[in-house]
């Protein structure tokens, strides 16, 4: 409700808390101190740029996708391609690609990263277009719910297999590595840790606009209607396959610019990056943070990585236990996730303050949604 | 008159099961039709053929005189096709506008799909009105009541103008006074260019509102006519009485038939 005009969102709010959140950000490497600190803050950052595109896809689109690592691999290994090519002179072969292979001049496949901007798209639309094929091929089908999941799941698996067995070409398990120069600033160099956060904080910026916008949108009123009920979508004269393909896009786009960014903050790009295991762990960010907020998506990716830091810095065998015991409390306790709890406390205080001042003025502070099928 | 919507010999089978036996129904533009039978006689399974849900097995289901057996459900409703269901299905964690923006944006450019929702829209804002929704224009339409559900589905359908609307069933669960305000609808929509076939038990509701009805039972088309003509008709009476067929070339009904549809009628309409 708004008071701007009767019958829409008002969005006033949204976009102050935007900037607010856009000043702490740009605030925040003052306050971190050591570079080591700033690297690793941008490093969440780039988790919170995949998170909120999941969140798009899974918490107002229902779809439960397991293998973000696809997305995020790919961008990032566009922009480790670049990055390798920029470590040796103009035409010539990546180091790592001298050793492994018997390649005499640059192969067809790595021609277009020598350019930035080629990379920088590659990054993203490639991500993009082989979500709207997979979508299209999935959603035509019908497949959704855990079939849906294990096929995502499964494209992140063979991603990785394939990074692993093209040895050549990708310098296998090992990954692309050794970016002493990024962008044509020395890595070591003092302020290029807070250069690369700023980057990042930049590029969650503009993530976190987009999706805002993208939900805010009929579409995305579209999505949270096809989420809860596709059939009821499909006889309103819409074709529920391509609201999912579109918001399965949007999800690999993000995370596609996401691990752009993450390569040279990262300064290694490996298979075992972008395989299954840390595919789950982005749908667990969202899911502790809370699906279906995009806040609630950022503040996962950051809160549950910091914690991870801190805990296995002192303690490196708990973590697993930890990180299993904090998504099951989630689950079992907050389905919501934490944004979803800290909204309902935050209407119960509300509606106790109201009533305290005698206002007949209810708290109209909206329900949690309900969560899409593949709860 | 032209036919707006034929159905050419349509026959369903799930699994072996015959619900819909070689059905045939033409239905002019501008009428307003309603088709009743016992529990199972196949009329959701009839509009799920004609909205797409269910494809027929053999048979034609013309729309415009052109066939839209190929066209999925989205695209049917795109050419005119509206329906509701019979338990009223909404965007719960929509508000009510929200919802009925949705349906009226239907024909928007993908485009202009990725804009905000500026205002409420004129059509958005009459269909609020004519289905008495205002007042609650933004609350999440997962906390209406159920008549207010129903009255939301009637409005969603109507604000995508559509020229045929299939209603399953929509004064199930309405209050009398709800029913009367649904049954003065259907008379104002039906005509011109609109047509309507509405599912309906309610036997006191089918008299007072309805002009033909269609009797289907077990898959086929067993009678049709005015509803005194329907009620009238021997095979009508055996069909809701669940008498045996052998009784039927007996021909002549026996005085206590009357009263004793009306009752079995009525209370499939209560229960139903």
């Amino acid at each position: 409700m708004s008071i701007l005009v009767p019958g829409t969102d008002n969005p006033w709010k949204a976009r102050i808390a935007f900037l607010a959140f856009a000043g702490g950000l740009l605030a925040l490497p003052g306050l971190l101190g050591s570079p080591g600190d700033v690297r690793q803050w941008a490093e969440w950052l780039c988790y919170a740029m995949v998170a909120v595109g999941l969140d798009v896809a899974w918490g107002y689109g229902g779809m439960l996708a397991l293998g973000q690592g696809l997305f995020f691999g790919l961008g990032a290994y566009a922009m480790g391609m670049h990055l390798s090519l920029e470590q040796v002179p103009d035409g010539s072969l990546p180091s790592f690609m001298s050793l492994y292979s018997d390649y005499t001049e640059l192969p067809a496949l790595w021609r277009p990263f020598q350019s930035f901007w080629a990379s920088a798209a590659v990054a993203v639309l490639l991500p993009m277009v082989i979500a709207g094929l997979l979508g299209l091929l999935v959603f035509k089908r019908r497949i959704r719910g855990p079939f849906f999941a294990i096929l995502t799941q499964a494209t992140a698996v063979i991603f990785a297999l394939v990074l692993i067995g093209n040895l050549k070409l990708t310098a296998g398990f090992n990954g692309l590595t050794g970016f002493t120069t990024i962008f044509g600033r020395n890595k070591y160099a003092p302020g290029t840790n807070r250069w690369l956060f700023q980057i990042a904080a930049v590029g969650l910026l503009v993530v976190l606009a987009v999706a805002m916008k993208v939900v805010r949108s009929r579409y995305g009123k579209l999505l949270v209607a096809t989420r809860d009920s596709e059939d009821r979508v499909r006889f309103l004269g819409y074709d529920p396959a391509l609201v999912k393909t579109v918001g399965f896009m949007i999800a690999a786009g993000m995370a596609g610019l996401a691990g752009a960014v993450a390569a040279p903050v990262f300064g290694i790009v490996s298979p075992g990056q972008f395989d299954y295991l840390p595919s789950i762990l982005m749908v667990c960010w969202v899911a502790v943070g809370g699906r279906g907020t995009l806040w609630g998506a950022v503040l996962g990716a950051l809160v549950v990585n910091w914690i991870r830091v801190t805990v296995s810095s002192s303690r490196p065998d708990d973590w697993l236990y930890l990180q299993g015991l904090l998504f099951v409390v989630v689950l079992a306790f907050m389905p919501g996730g934490v944004a979803g709890a800290l909204r309902s406390w935050w209407a119960w205080l509300a509606s106790a303050v109201a009533g305290r001042l005698g206002t007949r003025r209810t708290a109209m502070a909206p329900a949690v949604e309900p969560l899409g099928e593949t709860a | 008159m032209k036919p707006v919507l034929e159905v050419c010999g349509v026959s369903v089978d799930f699994d072996g099961f015959r619900a819909l036996d070689g059905v045939d129904l033409s239905v002019a533009r501008g009428e307003l039709r309603f088709l009743i039978g016992p529990n199972g006689a196949g009329k959701t399974t009839l509009v799920d053929c004609v909205t797409g849900l269910t494809r027929p097995t053999a048979g034609e289901v013309r729309f415009e005189g052109r066939s839209i057996d190929r066209l999925s459900e989205h695209q049917r409703v795109r050419t005119g096709i509206g329906r509701s269901f019979q338990t009223p299905t909404v965007f719960d964690s929509l508000t009510v506008v929200e919802n009925l923006d949705l349906a009226e944006s239907f024909r928007r450019s993908p485009l202009t799909m990725f804009l905000r929702r500026r205002r409420v829209t004129d059509g958005v804002a009459t269909t609020l009105e004519r289905v008495g929704l205002s007042a609650v224009a933004d609350r999440p339409a997962g906390a209406l009541s159920h008549g207010q559900k129903q009255w939301l589905e009637i409005g969603m359908l109507l604000v995508q103008g559509p020229k045929l609307l299939l209603l399953d069933e929509p004064v199930a669960g309405m209050s009398p006074q709800e029913r009367l305000d649904t049954g003065a609808l259907l008379h104002e929509l039906a005509g011109g260019d609109q047509t309507l076939v509405v599912i309906e038990h309610d036997m006191a509701f089918l008299r007072r509102f309805a002009r033909k009805v269609t009797v289907l039972h077990e898959g086929k088309v067993v009678s049709e006519g005015t509803v005194d003509e329907v009620q009238a008709d021997p095979i009508v009476r055996e069909v809701y009485l669940g008498r045996s067929r052998d009784a039927r070339s007996g021909a002549v009904p026996s005085p206590v038939a009357e009263p004793v549809l009306e009752a079995v009628t009525g209370s499939i309409g209560e229960t139903g």
